[in-house]
């Protein structure tokens, strides 16, 4: 039962979430504060490049890892100047940098393409990766996927049930209020873009030392901007942003089991399915049609409702903010 | 705590927003801080309470200098400030706006702090849902949760911007009980920023009096109003009576108007104003008054009923099919419903035109001309290229109307005169008697009872969502208004 094709399909679809959920956590975290990283998906391709390439030139994975997330804060830290110091335009600066990290990661890693090497291996924890159904999917995974778990609950509870959690909120809400209460806005926002840059190099090299191994052009295939919309369709909230990262995961193995079964449709309509379902949610819960649904819900669950389905951006995102 | 405060100075641009101003606050006294729009008032209080910094001058507590950096920083040392605008975080729950920079321990504590919430809150007789987002609460109440944190927090000196717009005539009471308590026994300085020279010939023991950013008078209070007035303003100034109404055909007509929101309901309302009348609906904040007028200007559906304006449905138009039929809505939040922060007043007219004016490349220049005629009518302190933000509060109020087209048929005022200084609030209603002499009609809402029997022909009264008989202004007094707030017919 716990070698049913089902069941590997699950455990993969878990794995493959999981460079996607490091991803968006660390966007979460930056937008959070009100700084939008737009650099995303350069970052996570410079990362995978420089992470897979020390790991093959050094053997060592941890030192893969560090330099990965060395690139991805490097990258954040040249947003946040831009935008909070230089208060230059956040959108711009970002969009440059992810062309930069696309040519850039491919001109450095030329010489590493298509080779074998070192990588994340799996880690099964004792006694309950004997579950049946979970154990193989939850307890015998990759350790990235522990991490990316791990990281998930870790940012959730930091943001909502943490005083360092609520001014970072509150700088990316309202950063005038925030610094009424005693924050100091903008080196929360340093310090969260680069926070955030550097777990997005993370989720670079867990691609290239966990997924896909190796190194090849372009070779997230756009993850940094499906991490970017994931943020979104997760409402700016880990939790939520790892179940969109699943969701998508399963969507995808999903189009590839139509894509075997269904004869007679072409192969690449499949892989949009990912995509429509996102594009419909995310004109749902950010229209007012939210609104409408929970006026005809008793008044006592009104509230609870809209907590769960309605996302709100923070206000302040993309604000600069200049104290008098 | 005894402040004082020495030669504070501070300039934005060429405008010198406090000028030189020395002034002490004893422990233990209530103070009132008067002064026409724009005086420099809330940027003195800034200064004391860490929010900006000042150009030159001192702050001393207790004889010792001070330097504040943030305005956390003047809490620690006991000053804090409940501003004009509440600075809290609209999609937070009460609870967690209250605990943002409460202390510096890293797991929150809901379970206790909303203990201590409450407690306070049921000190103060406020009554607040925990559990609710702050931006689905009332002004009224934004303001007494910033001033619970305050408390909370261990201030010993506390400065209240304009505190009482918005709260109910209870809920103030017991505010300025508190207040006192606070002063005779807990030995706190109060400093109370307000245009309302009732309520600081009420509350406060002396007065100082600010213009154009010096102090120009000082006084112990109760004193004549015409005393303060005079140290305001230079002089009295003369205040325009309401010119009768002539009675004249019905211009808006509403039957059976139901109106849902996710707070209240409002059900089955029925009225009719007449051309150039002025129409008041009194009552608590957030009891119905503004989701009646939003629902006329289109703002918000109409759940059952019929609106007509002239004849016309208008029950189910939007607003900008509402602002073609002639109908005007100005909002209360300034900043955030009805000016936007970052655009020049130019750009501000520009938007606010009607349709038919509008070009598709912008004439610059006659813009501006506009703009300077606009605000010059309604004595905005400000140019053309001053930003929303830049203005104080009380012109931002008087920006709303430079920004109201010619012939209106209908114009519909949550709270016209919130934050204005006397001789503002009279030049609006100039303004808008102006208006009424052409035919407009006009309908608001004022917390403010006495502002309502003044201005008003006609009065409603709502109470939780349900609108009292109609009374003429003529023949009522604030009492009996007072008890159909309370839901006695
Ligand atoms: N951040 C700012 N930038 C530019 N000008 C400013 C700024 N803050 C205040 N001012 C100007 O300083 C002057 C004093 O403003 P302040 O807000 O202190 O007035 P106030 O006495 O509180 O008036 P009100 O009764 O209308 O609130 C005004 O002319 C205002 O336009
Ligand atoms: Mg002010």
């Amino acid at each position: 039962m716990n070698d049913t094709l089902l069941v590997r399909i699950l455990a993969s679809i878990a794995l493959q979430a999981a460079p996607l959920m490091i991803a968006v956590t660390g966007e979460t975290l930056t937008e959070r504060a009100g700084v939008v990283n737009l650099s995303l998906d350069g970052k996570m391709l410079m990362a995978a490049m420089t992470g897979f390439v020390v790991a093959y030139t050094t053997g060592s994975l941890i030192l893969g890892f560090l330099a990965a997330a060395l690139v991805g804060a490097l990258f954040a830290l040249i947003v946040a100047f831009g935008s909070i110091t230089l208060k230059h335009n956040q959108v711009a600066i970002g969009f440059v940098l992810t062309l930069l990290g696309a040519d850039l990661s491919a001109f450095l890693g030329q010489n590493f393409t298509r080779l074998p090497g070192p990588s994340v291996g799996k880690f099964a924890v004792p006694y309950l990766k004997d579950l049946p159904v979970l154990g193989p999917i939850f307890f015998n995974q990759n350790a990235i996927f522990y991490f990316a778990i791990l990281l998930v609950a870790a940012a959730w509870w930091w943001l909502f049930r943490t005083q360092p959690g609520l001014h970072l909120r509150g700088a990316g809400e309202r950063p005038e209020a925030a610094f009424a209460r005693g924050a100091s806005v903008t080196r929360l926002r340093y310090l969260y873009t680069v926070l955030g840059g550097a777990l997005v190099g993370v989720a670079g090299a867990s691609y290239s030392l966990g997924i896909k191994i190796g190194w090849s052009e372009g070779h997230t295939a756009g993850l940094g901007w499906i991490a970017l919309a994931i943020v979104i369709f997760g409402g700016w909230s880990p939790a939520r942003g790892a179940l969109g990262a699943v969701v998508f995961g399963a969507t995808k193995s999903l189009a590839t089991v139509f894509q075997q079964n269904v004869q007679g449709v072409s192969v690449v309509a499949f892989n949009t399915l990912p995509w429509l379902l996102m594009i419909g949610v995310l004109l749902l819960v950010s229209s007012d049609w939210v609104a409408r649904v929970a006026n005809l819900l008793p008044p006592r669950l009104r509230g609870g409702f809209l907590r769960l389905v309605q996302v709100t951006p923070p206000r302040a995102l993309g604000v600069e903010f200049g104290q008098e | 705590m005894h402040i004082e405060l020495r030669d504070i100075r501070k300039t934005f641009g060429d405008v010198r927003a406090n000028d030189g101003i020395s002034l002490a606050f004893e422990p233990g006294r209530i103070y009132g801080l008067l002064g026409e729009n724009g005086a420099g008032k809330s940027t003195l209080m800034k200064i004391l309470a860490g929010y900006q910094p000042a150009d030159s001058g001192r702050i001393l507590l207790n004889g010792q200098p001070a330097h504040f950096a943030t305005p956390a920083d003047a809490l620690r040392r006991g000053v804090g400030m409940v501003y004009q605008d509440p600075l809290d975080f609209p999609p937070f729950t009460v609870l967690e706006n209250y605990l943002l920079g409460r202390d510096r321990a890293v797991n929150l504590d809901f379970r206790q702090a909303a203990a201590e919430l409450r407690a306070i809150l049921d000190r103060y007789g406020f009554a607040v849902d925990m559990d609710a987002a702050i931006g689905s609460l009332s002004l009224g109440e934004r303001q007494q949760l910033e001033l619970v944190r305050l408390l909370a927090g261990g201030a010993q000196a506390l400065i209240l911007d304009e505190p009482t717009t918005g709260i109910s005539a209870s809920q103030k009471d017991a505010l300025f009980a508190t207040m006192r308590r606070m002063a005779a026994e807990e030995g706190k300085s109060i400093i109370l920023v307000s245009h309302k020279l009732e309520e600081i010939q009420e509350l406060c023991g002396h007065a100082f009096v600010l213009r154009k950013g010096q102090l120009v008078g000082e006084t112990a209070l109760p004193c004549p109003n015409r005393a303060l007035v005079e140290m305001m303003f230079g002089q009295v100034p003369e205040r325009t009576p309401r010119p009768p109404a002539a009675v004249e055909q019905p211009l808006l007509e509403i039957s059976g108007l139901g109106v849902r929101t996710q707070r209240l309901t409002v059900g089955d309302i029925n009225l009719s104003i007449r051309r150039g009348e002025v129409f008041g609906l009194a009552g608590l904040e957030g009891s119905g008054q503004a989701l009646l007028m939003k629902a006329v200007a289109g703002l918000l559906p109409a759940a059952s009923g019929r609106i007509a304006l002239d004849g016309l449905d208008i029950t189910h138009l939007d607003y900008h099919q509402t602002r073609a039929a002639g109908v005007a809505y100005v909002a209360a939040g300034r900043l955030e419903e009805g000016l936007i922060a970052g655009l020049s007043l130019t750009e501000h007219i520009l938007l606010a035109a009607p349709r038919r004016d509008q070009t598709f490349f912008i004439r610059w220049g006659a813009a501006r001309e506009t703009t300077s005629g606009r605000i010059a009518l309604c004595e905005v302190v400000g140019v053309p290229d001053s930003t929303a933000e830049q203005l104080s509060g009380g012109n931002q109020q008087r920006m709303l109307y430079a920004m109201l087209n010619e012939g209106l048929r209908l114009i519909l005022l949550d709270q016209p005169t919130r934050g204005l200084d006397v001789r503002s609030a009279d030049y609006i209603w100039e303004l808008l008697y102006a208006r009424r002499r052409e035919g407009t009609a006009i309908l608001f809402y004022s917390p403010d009872l006495d502002e309502i029997i003044e201005r008003s022909d006609r009065i409603a009264v709502f109470s939780g969502g349900v609108m009292s008989r109609i009374v003429e202004a003529a023949r009522t007094t604030a009492d009996e208004l007072g008890h159909l707030i309370g839901g006695q017919q």
